[in-house]
């Protein structure tokens, strides 16, 4: 996207900039800790910090809307945060975790390994679309896949549902048709997002990797079997 | 007129090598191909070149902390990747996979994200083979196994960037005994790995037909392929040496790739009884392939 703030393949100023963006998050969530951990501060009122806390929930609801109906808006884009995908990650990590407690080595994945999965896959995927020459941020192209997951979240949920019926190759079917159009809605979402940032000759290059990381998540969804 | 073409050419390259836009090799060319020069000029162009040359190959290598020294390495697009996948896939005598499709301009995409696929799509597929098995037998327990996901990946990846580092670190010993020999750079070294390893995703994907003989064909013909990509490639380097170290070097080379093979048969696709034969009660979510081997002979007997 045109608006990242970011300009393209220029080795002497692009150094600085990841630089100076991880500093800003690290003292913000400093400042978020040191906020939360003092209650007596009298500078802001209760009421200032409760609307404070809506409107960043009402920032990320919003960019739930925008995965869901996507758009080739630059919302997700300029005001990048990773609340979203944290807890999108969060809820896909429980969700995917099995009643039994003795499925260690041959169950399904533990909440851990959802966890380096989403985040290393994320990473990986924005250090290449970079390395590729794209003109998107890190952290923002973090975010964007981030919270397309949104959509497999979603199919998990339906999964788990569908799974207190009875087990059966309809059961089965419904779920494979649900991964796989959730599976669709996170590709077609995250590709509106990511593809202008590359140029033409290696869209395909950059966007083979998100369909990788996608599929592995809903495979794992796909595969989830409670005992 | 000479001067002002001189002039020029000086003028083309003082602002290239300012953008740092053009390679090297670009720039020796048009250094190289200017006008006519007069033999007092010719000395001249000779050491205006050299130090043009020794300039561009100081700011030509960015130190392996920068980014852009990595950016080098992913500088191709999706038509050369698809070009080197079909040279890999066709591997011809005569034809050389490194001068002919890489032309010495070697990207880390291509093997990074080809061993990524295949490592996933081995422990998918095997997970595929158990839920096919156990719909056949439902004594078979079922269970994701998603432990195979990382054995897949560490494998894999061990496989395709340490026996390149190997078979480089080998070679480049030999060029020391033997000077005409001129070995490929470990970077060479790893695409050629990378996408000779393309080949077996297919193979693996067609290993979900639960014929027996049908897989160990599908597995022949893979490791056949990929082998003479490999053979044909590192031939050239080779048959500098001695006949002994030579033949010695590709057969490992092939026995290697043939292990790697045999392995993800072995590992990720044990659970699957064949349907003339009775299933052994131990077939179930074991993951060690120790337990293989009292079947291996039932498994093989039809084929």
């Amino acid at each position: 996207m045109a608006e990242a703030e970011e300009s393209p393949g220029d080795p002497g100023t692009a150094s600085p900039r990841p630089l100076v963006r991880t500093f800003s998050l690290l003292s913000y969530i400093t400042k978020l800790i040191i906020t939360a951990l003092q209650p007596g501060q009298q500078s802001e009122t209760p009421f200032q910090k409760k609307k404070e806390k809506m409107r960043d929930l009402k920032a990320v609801g919003k960019k739930f809307m925008h995965v869901l109906y996507p758009r080739k808006s630059n919302t997700l884009l300029r005001d990048w945060d990773l609340w979203g995908p944290l807890i999108l990650c969060v809820t896909l990590a429980l969700m995917l975790q099995r009643d039994s407690a003795d499925s260690e080595k041959d169950g399904g994945p533990q909440f851990a390994e959802v966890f380096v999965i989403v985040w290393f896959g994320a990473v990986t995927i924005t250090l290449n679309s970079k390395l590729l020459g794209g003109n998107i941020s890190f952290f923002q192209s973090l975010c964007v896949l981030g919270y397309c997951i949104l959509p497999l979240t979603v199919a998990m949920l339906i999964c788990r549902l569908v799974l207190l019926a009875d087990p059966g190759p309809v059961n089965f079917m419904v779920r494979l048709f649900v991964v796989i159009v959730m599976f669709a809605w996170s590709i077609v979402a995250s590709t509106a997002f990511l593809a202008d940032s590359q140029p033409p000759n290696r869209r395909a290059l950059a966007v083979y990797p998100v369909f990788l990381f996608y599929f592995v998540i809903s495979w794992m969804i796909l595969t989830f079997t409670p005992q | 007129m000479a001067s002002a073409d001189e002039l020029t050419f000086h003028d083309a390259a003082t602002t290239s090598r300012s953008d740092q836009l053009t390679p090297q090799g670009h720039v020796a060319v048009a250094v190289g191909s200017g006008g006519s020069y007069g033999a007092e000029d010719e000395v001249e162009e000779e050491s205006d070149k050299a130090a043009l040359l020794q300039e561009q190959q100081q700011q030509q290598q960015p130190g392996f902390w920068t980014f852009s020294y990595y950016q080098s390495f992913f500088d191709v697009d999706t038509s050369q990747v698809l070009d080197r996948i079909k040279g890999s896939l066709l591997p011809r005598p005569g034809h050389n996979f490194v001068r002919h499709h890489l032309r010495n301009r070697p990207d880390l995409y291509g093997p990074f994200w080809i061993c990524a696929t295949l490592a996933f799509v081995l422990a998918v597929t095997g997970n595929l083979t158990l839920v096919l098995a156990q719909r056949r037998d439902p004594s078979i327990h079922y269970s994701p196994q998603f432990h195979k996901v990382t054995v897949a990946g560490i494998s894999i990846y061990c496989y395709a960037w340490l026996v390149p580092l190997a078979l480089w670190g080998f070679l480049r010993w030999r060029k020391g005994v033997q000077e005409r020999m001129g070995p490929y750079t470990f970077l060479e070294t790893v695409c050629i790995y990378g996408y000779s390893l393309f080949v077996f995703i297919p193979m693996v994907v067609l290993w979900l037909i639960p014929v027996p003989w049908l897989q160990w064909l599908f597995g022949a013909l893979a490791l056949g392929l990929s082998a003479a990509g490999l053979v044909f490639t590192l031939w050239p380097v080779v048959r500098e040496d001695t006949r002994l170290v030579a033949t010695v070097l590709l057969s490992v080379v092939v026995l290697l790739h043939a292990l790697l093979a045999m392995g993800c048969k072995l590992y990720f696709f044990q659970s699957l009884p064949p349907e003339n034969v009775a299933p052994p009660p131990q077939i179930t979510s074991l993951p060690s392939n120790i337990a293989l081997s009292p079947t291996l002979p039932q498994s093989l007997a039809p084929s």
